[in-house]
């Protein structure tokens, strides 16, 4: 499979027919990718999809059954983890417990047989970037998850990957320090100009932080692109679905609401809720539908309401809307262009 | 919290001083002047029996066989049961069960029953008895305490430790020596402690696979057949107590000290 022209730049991460089994479970199954040089990707997808063994295909950890795997256009097929110019963070940080701080951010650099005095230095240096000098003596179990998680991140980097990987970086702290600790990753990874890959499970995540998202489901890379299109345009009924759940519309239901006749989807935000005897908006669709049931989200609430025709849509509807509740009828407005139509079957 | 009713109070009393009002006996005719049995009480006292045990070459013998012994089976087993249970403890393979149960096993057998195996086994390779033979005996049981120690120490090792520690840069052997050891250390010395311990005073296995040496334990038997000097196993058994105790207590502050910061994230 050769692309027409040579690609310009030489991909950070090249995966080329890729599979990886464990006993009868193909874990990653014929998977193409590349990974540019300086990119923030996400690998997204529900737990079982593959993605984490991807990572750890990258890593090392694990070895191909089949296919190719390429590090900066160095082939790494049975290199072990100590050989390859990448590095992890660990989704429970793997800190070393009888190793202070700064011995666990230095340790790349010992085993390097880097001096002591050098050594320390960029340990210390390391620590400061993630913004925790002055805890080189302390303890990990002396640490909250969020330090852990810097400290974690500065050994990882001390060392200079080429490739840093994130194995749910965000996923044991709570939302508060989730937010802050995602602006940071995205800040730390454009001041050093490195290529990170992040696996989640969490879509918010992967479309808030990434340059581009996959979305992996059952060992396949179902879409791989920048969030914007994965979120507005998704190429199956499971990206539809998994990233931001949207309704999945039959291509006779896409008719009715006035679109191409082929299956598609349609965001629950783009679906507005008309005042009584508000005019329809110019192109749009009307559907008379009744409430099965409301929850309430903070800022929205989620409707789900049922046509005559038996078509079930679920609309996000600002939280202020009166005249919302399960069992009565409201007035539903789909504009055009808002029902988009996809391409598999998955 | 309740406070303890004085029956349960006087109970484990009682059951403290049935375990160690028998020490005292044995510290108290080491000084008796009676030498031919243990009459109560002692008819005198005197310190003459130290004297005694310090002239006697055979004890000296039967001590240093004894260390060596346990020494070398403790090294063994050391080496070996660690590596036993760096590959059963998270490996997935055919047949682990099985090959973790044969390792428990001769722990769990008589020891009159590996004795004879090993005499019969020792036999039929003809090969002489000697040290060696006693040391492969001991080391039969030693292998197994260590290697319950590591397994279950490795066992609460995060794997992550080990990718993190690969990952980061260090081959097998750096990652052993940084990582594993570290945290499984006081797990070793444990079982380390405990199967020299168990060598050193082991009767059973030693009968059948020694030829004529004999250590303390076989000495100490031997010598109560005899009707003269008995305060003289006396004096050795305290000096065994005192051997014994000293690494006990350095160890049980060590542990004490290595738990306290490998388990206090836990």
């Amino acid at each position: 499979m050769h692309a027409h022209a040579a690609p310009l730049v030489l991909p950070a991460v090249r995966f080329a027919g890729v599979v990886r089994h464990f006993g009868a479970v193909r874990a990653v199954d014929g998977v193409d990718l590349a990974i540019a040089p300086g990119e923030f990707f996400a690998m997204l997808g529900p737990s079982g999809s593959g993605k984490t063994t991807c990572l750890r295909l990258i890593a090392g950890f694990e070895q191909p059954d089949d296919g190719h795997i390429e590090i900066f256009g160095e082939t790494v097929e049975g290199l072990p983890p100590y050989r390859r110019a990448v590095n992890t963070v660990f989704q429970d940080y793997a800190l070393f417990p009888h190793l202070s701080v700064g011995e666990n951010v230095a340790y790349g650099l010992r085993v390097r047989g880097i001096g002591r005095a050098d050594r320390d230095r960029m340990a210390r240096e390391a620590l400061a970037m993630v913004k925790l000098s002055g805890m080189e003596t302390r303890r990990p179990a002396q640490l909250s998850g969020g330090q852990r998680q810097r400290v974690a991140l500065a050994r990882a980097l001390v060392v200079r990957p080429k490739v840093l990987l994130l194995d749910e970086p965000l996923g044991a702290l709570d939302l508060k320090l989730r937010e802050e600790m995602q602006s940071e990753l995205k800040g730390l990874q454009r001041a050093l100009g490195l290529t990170f890959v992040f696996v989640t499970h969490d879509q918010s995540e992967a479309l808030s932080m990434a340059d581009r998202v996959a979305v992996f489901n059952e060992g396949r890379i179902v879409q791989v692109g920048p969030p914007e299109e994965v979120y507005e345009r998704p190429a199956t009924r499971f990206v539809a679905r998994f990233v931001g759940s949207a309704n999945v519309l039959e291509a006779r239901e896409a008719l009715a609401l006035g679109a191409p006749a082929r299956p598609s989807s349609l965001r629950p935000e783009k679906i507005v809720l008309l005042a009584p005897g508000a005019p329809v908006p110019e192109g749009a669709a009307l559907v008379e539908a009744r409430v099965t049931d409301v929850s309430y989200q903070g800022p929205v609430r989620r409707v789900s309401a049922v046509t005559g025709e038996g078509l079930a849509l679920t609309a996000a509807v600002p939280a202020t809307a009166s005249g919302v509740m399960a069992g009565a009828t409201v007035r539903l407005a789909v504009p055009a262009g808002a029902v988009r139509p996809m391409g598999g079957e998955q | 919290m309740t406070r303890a009713p004085l029956s349960l109070k006087i109970a484990a009393l009682a059951g403290l001083a049935f375990l160690h009002i028998p020490l005292l006996f044995i510290l108290l005719y080491c000084f008796t002047t009676e030498e031919k049995s243990y009459a109560f009480p002692p008819p005198g006292f005197t310190l003459k029996w130290f004297g005694v045990v310090w002239g006697r070459a055979d004890i000296w013998a039967a001590v240093g066989l004894s260390l060596k012994v346990a020494s070398i089976a403790t090294l063994l087993a050391l080496v070996l049961g660690t590596l036993a249970a760096g590959a059963l403890a998270r490996a997935r393979f055919f047949g682990r069960e099985p090959i973790s149960l044969l390792f428990v096993l001769p722990i769990a057998l008589p020891g009159i029953v590996t004795g004879i195996a090993l005499r019969q086994a020792f036999g039929l390779m003809e090969i002489p008895f000697s040290v060696w033979t006693i040391v492969l005996g001991h080391a039969t049981f030693c292998i197994v305490v260590v290697y319950n120690n590591a397994v279950a120490r490795l066992r609460r090792l995060s794997p992550s430790l080990i990718e993190a520690s690969m990952d980061l840069g260090a081959d097998a052997f750096q990652t052993f020596r940084l990582v594993v050891l570290p945290n499984i250390g006081t797990a070793l010395l444990a079982g380390g402690m405990l199967a020299f311990a168990l060598s050193f005073d082991e009767v059973i296995v030693t009968t059948f696979t020694a030829g004529q040496q004999s250590t303390l334990p076989i000495w100490m038997l031997s010598e109560l057949i005899r009707p003269r000097q008995r305060p003289v196993t006396n004096v050795v058994a305290v000096l065994v107590i005192l051997v014994t105790f000293l690494p006990i207590l350095a160890a049980y502050y060590l542990t004490r000290h290595g738990e306290a910061v490998a388990g206090s994230g836990k």
